[in-house]
């Protein structure tokens, strides 16, 4: 039989990585509960309301997007837009080429990974080092991050220490605490001699032009105190109204994301340094991004937008604790990823078609998300979408025979005399590998069928 | 390459243009997601110092008592803002080596260093710097122990007071605790980039 991508890909997974993914989800996702239903008495309304807050604004971008526009102009920043990441890409390698520069430090963006864009550089003679003790790790061993927020979560220490031996930072050690002090000594110069800080922006308020970062490292701190040009690469759907309308995120950001009251470094952004501060950035250039996002804004799943890339979603699912982070074969995994990915697609949307189908639609990560997506009824919209496109779907039993019967009255009724015969068939002996593993397990009830219908004539008015 | 701005922005009309009405803007009291029980009653120095504790920073509230941890730590060698020394050196004995520079070609040299906070939010023990009260950003930021000289009148009761209070400073930043991280095996390690300690001075 065959499977999805998907399938394959978590049957191939070592069952240390699945224990280790399973039990570090599953502790965040508990400690998110406790704290947010201890320290509020109605945590569900915040969500509806941060929901609601996000939908507001991207139903209202075409105003919004000018208006930010506007306000980040006037604080001194240059504003640049970019369709594609390609063109995203080239902008900041303008920017670059523009002063010289060929040193660029990057705070951790998953937007930056969604356009490959130290992989653009490269060529071009520009390093472009990741900051993040996990992203940094990601790029020395060219892997691809598991997790929106915790993009190691598939490696040990042993292979870590491996890593760093091998890239010069040290002889083995596989202490913890051994591997952030490399990484701290290590990085800390490489700021310091770069050019450009990148970062992306977790949030930018329309009413003052403020870009929200949010860190638990201090990298893009370091990133904004080191370097002259700041370049912020934002994704259109970061907008959120108001400043106040930040206070109600950030709430529900730290909890939901790590089970933090507050993430350690919550920075506000408004513009290149002040004349009187002798560190960071002189120039601030924001580039916003679209790279599909006004594709998903004209569909039928446009709430997906609203996501502030907590990693709730991820920690809840049953299906990512169990296949971990790279069976999604995305920037952006587990069910937040099965809805945005194969849209972000755009007419490649069939490659990406099997996420959508990866879901229990058991509706955990609508009841965790901060921004209240109901990421089940979007799952099935794009499972509908990859029905009508025809998309192949593996290991999907055929429903031909079923959609026959159960549009045609009399077929139904016949089917439902033949089905007492089934009590008298063996059923382990069908040679169906599905119907036998099945079968394997359980054994089929005394047939019941027609019951209803009986019922149903019988019944007084 | 020609600036993508109006093909985005038409995209977006397009988008939204099917649309029969809009999403409105939901009418709600910031108050809601206020910890209003933790609050209540409390002294805001008090708490702030009690939540501050539970991230992993510490408060002091004389010179003498941040200088005595210095020394039990063995941070001799750090940065001061020139502003806060003459208040602050009576207290530094001689083994201690305070410079009122930051240079940063010695960026390694700097065990601790102080600068003043802006502000700060009781509620979750989060200290608020910025570019008009921070001497330095490199000083509050690469030493392993910052040291923010805190005004007690200036803490913030909740995150929702001190969004409202942000202000047009280019560059404010809440500091809740030291830097963290829990990518290794989601085992937690304090001082990754920043400050591997987080110390208020209330004055």
């Amino acid at each position: 039989m065959r499977f999805q991508p998907i399938d394959q890909f978590a049957a191939g997974l070592p069952a240390d990585k699945r224990a280790s993914v399973y039990q570090s989800t599953k502790t965040t996702h508990e400690k998110r509960t406790k704290l947010l239903f201890d320290q509020f008495t109605d945590p569900n309304r915040l969500r509806q309301l941060a929901g609601e807050i996000k939908q507001h604004a991207l139903e209202n971008l075409d105003t919004y997007l000018p208006k930010v526009e506007a306000k980040l102009k006037a604080n001194g920043a240059q504003v640049h837009w970019a369709s594609t990441g390609e063109a995203a890409c080239q902008k900041v390698l303008e920017i670059m080429q523009a002063r010289g520069a060929t040193k660029m430090v990057k705070s951790k963006t998953m937007v930056s990974e969604e356009i490959e864009l130290a992989k653009f550089l490269k060529p071009h003679g520009i390093e472009a080092l990741e900051t993040d003790l996990g992203e940094f790790i990601i790029q020395i061993d060219d892997d691809h991050p598991s997790h929106i927020v915790r993009p190691i979560i598939h490696k040990n220490r042993r292979e870590i220490a491996q890593s760093f031996e091998r890239e010069g930072l040290g002889a083995y050690n596989d202490d913890p605490e051994t591997i952030t002090r490399r990484a701290r000594h290590f990085l800390r110069h490489k700021y310091l001699a770069a050019d450009v800080g990148l970062t992306g922006a977790n949030f930018v308020s329309a009413e003052s032009g403020r870009i929200v970062l949010v860190t638990n490292e201090g990298n893009s701190r370091f990133c904004l105190a080191a370097t002259k040009v700041h370049i912020a690469l934002i994704g259109i759907e970061k907008i959120v109204p108001r400043d106040r309308d930040l206070g109600l995120l950030l709430n529900l950001l730290g909890r939901s994301g790590t089970a933090q009251d507050l993430t350690v470094y919550t920075e506000f952004i408004n513009g290149p340094k002040s004349t009187a501060q002798p560190d960071g950035p002189e120039e601030m250039h924001v580039i916003f991004l679209d790279n599909g996002r006004t594709d998903v804004l004209a569909s039928d799943c446009r709430e997906i937008l609203r996501c502030i890339r907590c990693g709730a979603c991820l920690n809840v699912c049953p299906v990512y604790r169990q296949a971990s982070g790279h069976a999604y074969r995305s920037v952006y995994p587990g069910p937040v990823g099965a809805v945005l990915s194969p849209l972000l697609m755009g007419g490649k949307f069939a490659q990406k078609a099997d996420l959508p189908k990866a879901s229990s639609l058991c509706g955990a990560c609508h009841e965790v998300c901060p921004v209240n997506i109901p990421i089940p009824d979007l799952l099935l919209r794009l499972r509908n979408r990859a029905k009508e496109e025809n998309v192949p779907s593996p290991g999907t039993p055929p429903m031909g025979a079923w959609a026959l019967m159960a549009s045609q009255p009399t077929a139904w009724k016949a089917a439902l005399l033949g089905g007492k015969l089934l009590d008298y068939v063996p059923t382990k002996l069908i040679p169906v590998p599905a119907l036998q593993a099945w079968s394997a397990q359980r054994a089929l009830p005394a047939w019941r069928g027609g019951e209803f219908r009986k019922w149903m004539k019988q019944r007084k008015r | 390459m020609s600036d993508d701005r109006e093909a985005i922005l038409s995209r977006v009309r397009g988008a939204l243009a099917p649309l029969h009405e809009r999403a409105p803007l939901p009418v709600y009291d910031s108050e809601i997601a206020v910890m209003r029980s933790l609050i209540a009653g409390r002294d805001l120095a008090e708490l702030f110092a009690e939540r501050l504790k539970r991230v992993g920073g510490l408060t002091f509230t004389s010179p003498a008592e941040l200088v005595a941890h210095l020394q039990a730590g063995q941070w001799r060698h750090g940065y001061c803002d020139p502003v806060l020394w003459p208040v602050l050196a009576p207290h530094f004995g001689p083994d201690f080596t305070v410079e009122l520079t930051f240079d940063e070609t010695r960026v390694d040299d700097y065990a601790f260093g102080i600068t003043r906070a802006a502000a700060a939010i009781a509620e979750s023990g989060t200290i608020i710097l910025d570019d008009a009260s921070t001497s330095r950003r490199l000083a509050a930021l690469a030493p392993w122990v910052h040291v923010a000289v805190l005004a007690r009148g200036t803490i913030f009761s909740d995150v929702t007071q001190a969004v409202a209070a942000l202000g047009a400073d280019r560059n404010v930043v809440w500091c809740t605790g030291p830097s963290k991280t829990a990518d290794v095996e989601g085992i937690l390690i304090e001082g990754v980039h920043g400050p591997g300690a987080q110390i208020a001075l209330l004055v």
